[in-house]
């Protein structure tokens, strides 16, 4: 299998503070990658470095099959990000929006075009055409944000939280367009609070105290821990935290 | 980039609040300054208390009333009124003759005229007693001529590049300097922070745009924008002030435009040292916009202030381009007259420029 991802002995220090302790781990093309853990595992630092925007101490990381020191500028052009706080403009519209991440990232007028009708059809979008993006429910803003995260359709697309505040059955939509993407050979990475979601993902790994403790498919995950649910298996790993935010 | 500019844009003038500060402030600013604050005196009332009611009292009272700054409100029969007078507000100075002004002032050429000013606002009543005993002065220089004996020295004032003593003259300069740090440095320094609160930084800083761009980005519309204020600011007061348009006007536009610079500048270092759009606000308020109107010499002249003040002042960069606009509005004044200011400003754009990049380095790592 190709590897999309491959992290060996990330650590990342702030001050004597050791966010990221010795992380070794891959990730497959068009593989859905669960990552979990308390607030304060670690987890962010770990995103944030794999996305360029923060550096590590120390280790091998390589995004899409660059360097995170020396080709930070191929890997943003290969990666999507959406993060847990709100990603687009409020006072823009829906298509004004499209229109500016799409020219960030380079796309053609005609590209951006079709894409534009694509996502108003697809996210039944016609009725708010012109009103700005302030004015959406929060479900579709969270929909019409992984669209556009994914709209110069990238390798690697990280989620930060995604699904965070939005309801259980936008949460399940939400999980097709994901499933959607990742069929189509995109690598998601995803991090999420919601056992249920954790579920979904081929694999997972779970974070405590800056290190991976436990890193499979959610199944052996689970007869592994002898338990019935994720949610157990988490609960197990995070009470041996020693630190918390 | 082109994209970028363009959200700004939108952004900026779909925003009520930003549009409304950067364009209805000045205007108001301008006017309330021509007109309203205007530090000039006209029709000050005045009341007298005439124990002579002789020759050389009345024609005195005759000329101040005549002049276009005062208005003679009333006589006054007993000086126990004067107190009461001044209660009520209206009437700012009191004029006492003494009895048997004309004989003394012809015969003993000595005579006793006692001008009481309202000093509640000291700056206003040093003026009427300085317009009073001018016009007085000059009634005793009229009422002598021919006469050698009391011939004496009169000073003969004469008020350069700005012979009416307008305050105009010395607001519009003021309002120009403190609307532009406040519309670059302020309104820059607020959208940045924006996108750093909302969290469209970090979907930006993850996307191939370099932050130099999002910077340029950023500058851009507000330089704009800045620019199209100062042209309207420059037209008001030229149009409806009265400003004297005859400086060199492409070195004042190459000023204002290094001065702008200098306070986007100053707008990003304030970004990037502020997550939230309230701290680059305060930050904006307290750090630049309260110095910048009292150290400036804008309102306060900085002569009188204390050493450790006039130091800090010193570095702010509003003085120096303060005097550049007025050296080359009312002065006519060339490079070579404000060389060593712009020099100034240049430096500290410069500086201002290195401490952003060293910040923003310093964040990513």
């Amino acid at each position: 299998m190709k590897t999309a991802v491959t992290v060996k002995n990330l650590v990342k220090k702030f001050g004597s503070f050791v966010a990221n302790d010795n992380l070794n781990f891959e990730v497959y093309q068009g593989e859905i990658f669960g990552f979990l853990g308390a607030n304060g595992a670690g987890k962010t630092t770990a995103i944030k470095i794999l996305c360029g925007l923060s550096k590590p101490t120390s280790g091998e990381i390589t995004v899409a099959g660059f360097d995170v020191y020396k080709q930070t500028e191929e890997i943003k052009k290969n990666i999507g990000y959406m993060s847990q706080k709100f990603s687009l403009y409020d006072d823009l519209t829906i298509q004004e929006n499209i229109r500016f991440y799409g020219g960030i990232y380079g796309l053609s007028n005609a590209a951006i075009k079709t894409k534009t009708n694509q996502y108003m059809e697809a996210l039944d979008l016609h009725e708010y055409a012109k009103s700005r993006v302030s004015d959406l429910p929060l479900g579709i803003k969270q929909k019409l944000a992984f669209s556009v995260a994914v709209m110069h359709e990238p390798k690697i697309v990280f989620l930060d939280e995604p699904t965070s505040g939005v309801d259980p059955i936008t949460r399940r939509q939400f999980w097709d367009m994901i499933n959607a993407e990742a069929e189509k050979g995109t690598t998601v990475f995803v991090t999420t609070h919601y056992m249920d979601e954790a579920e979904y993902c081929h694999r997972i790994s779970i974070m405590v105290d800056g290190r991976m403790d436990a890193l499979d498919s959610p199944l052996n995950l689970k007869q592994q821990f002898k338990v019935d649910s994720i949610e157990k298996v988490f609960i197990q790993l995070a009470r041996k935290a020693t630190r918390s935010e | 980039m082109k994209e970028f500019i363009i959200k700004e844009f939108k952004q900026i003038f779909r925003d009520y609040r930003t549009m409304t500060i950067l364009f209805g402030m000045p205007i108001a600013q301008v006017l309330l300054f021509g007109f309203a604050l205007t530090l000039d005196l006209e029709n000050v009332h005045f009341a007298v208390l005439d124990q002579a009611k002789d020759e050389h009292s009345r024609k005195i009272i005759e000329k101040i009333d005549a002049s276009e700054y005062f208005i003679l409100d009333h006589y006054l029969s007993s000086p126990d009124e004067i107190e009461g007078v001044f209660k009520e507000g209206i009437v700012k100075e009191v004029l006492i003759f003494e009895p048997n002004f004309s004989q003394k002032l012809t015969k003993e050429n000595s005579a006793q005229l006692q001008i009481i000013a309202d000093a509640s606002d000291p700056n206003v009543a040093n003026m009427l007693v300085n317009y009073t005993q001018a016009i007085v002065s000059n009634y005793q220089q009229n009422l002598f001529s021919g006469n050698p004996l009391s011939q004496m020295a009169t000073p003969e004032p004469m008020y350069k590049y700005n012979p009416a003593l307008k305050s105009v003259y010395m607001f519009v300069p003021g309002i120009i300097t403190v609307i532009l740090l406040l519309v670059s440095a302020m309104m820059t320094s607020i959208s940045i922070a924006r996108e750093k609160e909302l969290g469209t930084m970090e979907i930006l800083l993850v996307s191939p745009i370099k932050p130099i761009q999002i910077i340029v980005g950023k500058v851009i519309p507000y330089m704009l924008l800045s620019f199209i204020n100062f042209v309207v600011i420059l037209l008001l007061s030229f149009l409806i002030l009265d400003m004297p348009s005859s400086g060199n006007m492409p070195l004042l536009l190459a000023e204002t435009f290094l001065y702008i610079f200098m306070s986007l500048a100053l707008g990003i270092f304030i970004s990037t040292v502020s997550n939230s759009q309230q701290t680059a606000m305060l930050l904006s308020m307290f750090g630049l916009l309260l110095p910048t109107i009292l150290l400036s010499g804008f309102i306060f002249p900085i002569k009188n202030m204390p050493d450790i003040l006039i130091w800090i002042s010193h570095i702010m960069p509003s003085k120096w381009f303060i005097i550049i606009i007025k050296s080359i509005m009312l002065k006519g004044a060339g490079l070579m007259d404000v060389w060593f200011e712009t020099l100034i400003i240049l430096a500290l754009t410069l500086f201002f420029i290195g401490l952003s990049i060293k910040k923003f380095k310093i964040r990513l790592s």
